[in-house]
């Protein structure tokens, strides 16, 4: 079985959104970097599957050369080999982003199951998976939590709030899942230390125009007020209870 | 201009998404049915002679959308708040950004950000036939046996974060969320620990609930959290650290421990109940 997992880094936010002077980018100088969540859930599954069923999962990404450590993060866990379509660190739109993807697949076929993040944590345009699916006429299921092979085939769910919608496909299908989907696992030091010794293919790629433009970014804001202190420590529960009622929750 | 906005009837989203669309031209409300087969609609709002097509931000919505620019081969935006012309403004990251771009080629394909826009009448829906494409489409629908209050309805949610320390400690959670009659929450930290099933992860890449009042005990307020949870009416933060973010969010704070406040405020709420 050989599967393809699509992968994306993105910074780690923590509790503020901090733009670079040109409003193009976040300020990333002093963040660390991951992929989405949903795409955690996507290597973990692929890497799962490949245990189960032996073959390869390869990873792919489209990004700036730095983007290695996160295919190399992939690797810890369990991928098998990466390609890193590299950037010159620009953003690219979603449909230019699916058309590499698509080139690069097309260069590595046949693959039995391709894994997409529902949506990226950063941009959010909820379509890569989709498009790549379109391009390379392959079924596509969306948002899912549930991946069972079986005859040859797929079946998934997805939550649709309180109750679970079932799809089945043919293989070769390209999936979009969601966090949830499993619980990931650390990597260990020997995967770590394996993932420095597998096979990475890195092509540099050019963007075409954008279709979708950006201007600018804006961090919207807040609420400005600070909160209002109620107390401290276990003292504060009266003052608590009180709101709680005032509030016409208690 | 025309504009075809696909909704679905009874869905509060589509009814937020139906007043933007009127705000862009002349709208047209379409809508599908029987068993939901993403392509083969797609295919259907596709085939459609229209300037712009509009749906709301939900994950059908994004889905449909994003089938109908693969099919058409043009750009689209989810999750707009405003546009003018064909520059729009559209949430990232859950909401904690915001981009302004440049919306290329026809027709022009938006959803709705979620909760950004107040809801309008449907008026009349046109039903649409879509032919089965052989794609992928729903067999069926499993009804998950309902296990209390859920987080995305619950009026009260009690939410835990790395502050709690361990999935044992979160039964001074649920004690105090039991209490309010409200559903248990987390953070991202406690579901990639193990501590709590994803189902009660509130967050980006989570739920997002929309409770009256959410108590957010030992939780830093990271936006992957906070775009979770802004969508409480009220919050209320317990954390040791007065310096944390989520208190630039919250409306209430105590600090201190969340080990001794939580308990405390249980105690409290026993007592005044006799």
């Amino acid at each position: 079985m050989r599967i393809l997992v699509a992968v994306k880094r993105v910074p780690i936010t923590g509790g503020k959104m901090v733009l670079t002077g040109d409003a193009q980018a976040l300020e990333t100088k002093h963040l660390g970097f991951t992929i989405s969540p949903h795409e955690e859930c996507a290597v973990e599954e692929a890497v799962r599957i490949g245990e189960a069923e032996g073959g390869e999962v390869v990873v792919l990404t489209l990004g700036p050369p730095e983007a290695e450590e996160q295919i190399r993060d992939c690797m810890a866990i369990g991928a098998d080999r990466g390609i890193l379509l590299e950037t010159q660190g620009e953003e690219w739109d979603a449909q230019a982003t699916a058309a590499a993807i698509v080139e690069a697949i097309r260069a590595e076929e046949p693959f039995d199951l391709l894994l997409f993040g529902n949506e990226s944590a950063d941009a959010g345009g909820y379509q890569v998976g989709i498009r790549v699916a379109h391009a390379l006429g392959l079924p596509v299921v969306n948002g899912l939590k549930k991946i069972e092979l079986r005859d040859g085939g797929v079946r998934c769910e997805r939550d649709v709030g309180g109750a679970r919608d079932v799809y089945e496909a043919p293989l070769p299908a390209l999936l979009t899942v969601l966090e949830g989907l499993n619980l990931p696992r650390y990597p260990s030091v020997p995967g770590k230390l394996r993932a420095k010794q597998k096979p990475l293919d890195r092509k540099a790629v050019s963007p075409p125009a954008a279709q979708l433009e950006k201007i600018r970014l804006v961090v919207p804001e807040g609420q400005g007020e600070q909160a209002e202190i109620l107390g401290e420590g276990a003292g504060a529960a009266p003052r608590v209870v009180e709101l709680l009622q005032e509030l016409g929750v208690a | 201009m025309n504009v075809l906005c696909f909704v679905e009837p009874g869905d509060d989203l589509s009814a937020q998404a139906i007043g933007f669309a009127r705000s862009l031209g002349d709208v047209r409300g379409v809508t599908l049915e029987g068993a939901y087969q993403p392509s083969a609609w797609a295919k259907a709002l596709a085939a459609q002679e229209t300037d712009a097509i509009v749906a709301a931000g939900s994950d059908r919505g994004n889905e449909l959308l994003a089938h109908v620019s693969a099919i058409l081969d043009v750009p689209f935006a989810a999750n707009v708040t405003a546009i003018d012309g064909d520059v729009v403004t559209r949430q990232r990251w859950g909401g904690s950004l915001v981009e302004e771009a440049r919306l290329h080629g026809s027709p022009q394909l938006l959803t709705v950000a979620p909760h950004t826009q107040p809801a309008a009448e449907l008026g009349e829906v046109e039903t649409l036939t879509a032919e089965d494409d052989g794609s992928p489409k729903v067999l069926e629908r499993v009804e998950e046996s309902s296990g209390g209050v859920s987080l995305r309805d619950a009026k009260v949610v009690v939410s835990g974060g790395r502050g709690v320390g361990s999935a044992e400690a979160f039964s001074i959670i649920e004690e105090l969320a039991s209490l309010l009659g409200g559903a248990v929450g987390c953070s991202r930290v406690v579901t990639s620990a193990g501590w709590r099933p994803h189902t009660d992860q509130v967050g980006q890449t989570g739920t997002k609930i929309s409770a009256d009042l959410y108590v957010a005990c030992g939780i830093s307020g990271a936006t992957q959290h906070i775009a979770g949870a802004k969508g409480a009416k009220r919050m209320l933060a317990i954390n040791t650290d007065p310096e944390a973010p989520i208190f630039a969010v919250a409306d209430y704070a105590v600090i201190g421990d969340l080990h001794e406040v939580v308990p405390a405020i249980s105690a409290e709420l026993k007592r005044v109940r006799g």
